[in-house]
């Protein structure tokens, strides 16, 4: 579940990238980029599980099930701050150092 | 347990020598006899420091979503000595898990961005191509 919603998140980050003009502006490659990595770890995780478990991998109890949506979600909102953090260091419009310079 | 950790150590390796690249292609840039030729280079094709970017932004992206993940699950503790591996006496299971899957997951991450560079390589020569033949036309 955990790699589902992650990789679902580096679709749609792609998706969003590549449809703006002014991609580089707001670091949107990066958030992509960062969900993939994660997504493609994950993968060789569920393939080492697999390995081991079988079919049975296919179908975790709903306990399970439920605690993973729960962290896919949550590394979701992780891998969002970390994006926002980036784009308010970049400060690609001078946003920041406007209000910086008005409170002076 | 931490297989993150081999992803994480390449990242470290690569942005490093991405830092190194830069500089280099920064001072190549410099000492270019003809500045527009450079310029003309630069717009041409992305540099190789850039291409190694995408990796570090992989591998940094993708390991600090597992250590959160690994956090969640009580593998990674935020005090020393910070794998509960460690503290169970399990180091010797943790680094077989590092050795199989860390190393598994840093070499389909390489081979995933080796993929994005020969492509992008591809679409850069075709449009340098396209660009030739317009110029002779």
């Amino acid at each position: 579940m955990t790699l589902l919603i992650t990789v679902f998140a580096a679709v749609v980050s792609t998706i969003v990238w590549y449809r703006r003009d002014d991609r580089k502006e707001y670091n949107r490659g990066f958030l992509a980029l960062m969900f993939w990595g994660a997504s493609l770890m994950w993968t060789v995780d569920a393939i080492f599980e697999y390995a081991e478990l079988g079919a049975e991998y296919f179908a975790p109890a709903p306990a399970d099930m439920i605690n993973d949506a729960y962290l896919g979600i949550s590394v979701v909102a992780l891998g969002l701050i970390i994006w926002t953090v980036s784009v308010l260091i970049k400060d690609p419009k001078g946003v920041i150092k406007g209000a910086l310079a008005r409170g002076r | 347990m931490a297989c993150f950790l081999v992803p994480a150590t390449e990242a470290v390796v690569t942005t490093a020598v991405q830092s190194v690249m830069k500089n280099k292609e920064k001072k190549g840039a410099e000492s270019t006899a003809h500045a527009a030729d450079a310029i003309e280079n630069a717009n041409a094709k992305t540099p190789f420091s850039v291409k190694l970017g995408w990796l570090n932004k992989m591998l940094w992206g993708g390991s600090a979503l597992l250590a959160f993940e690994h956090l969640w699950h009580g593998e990674v503790v935020p005090y020393f000595p910070f794998l509960t591996a460690v503290t169970n006496g399990e180091v010797s299971d943790m680094l077989a898990e590092m050795s199989s899957v860390g190393v598994v997951m840093a070499i389909l991450v390489t081979a995933v961005w080796g993929g994005m560079v020969a492509v992008s390589g591809i679409i850069e020569k075709r449009a340098e191509a396209g660009d030739t033949a317009a110029e002779n036309a």
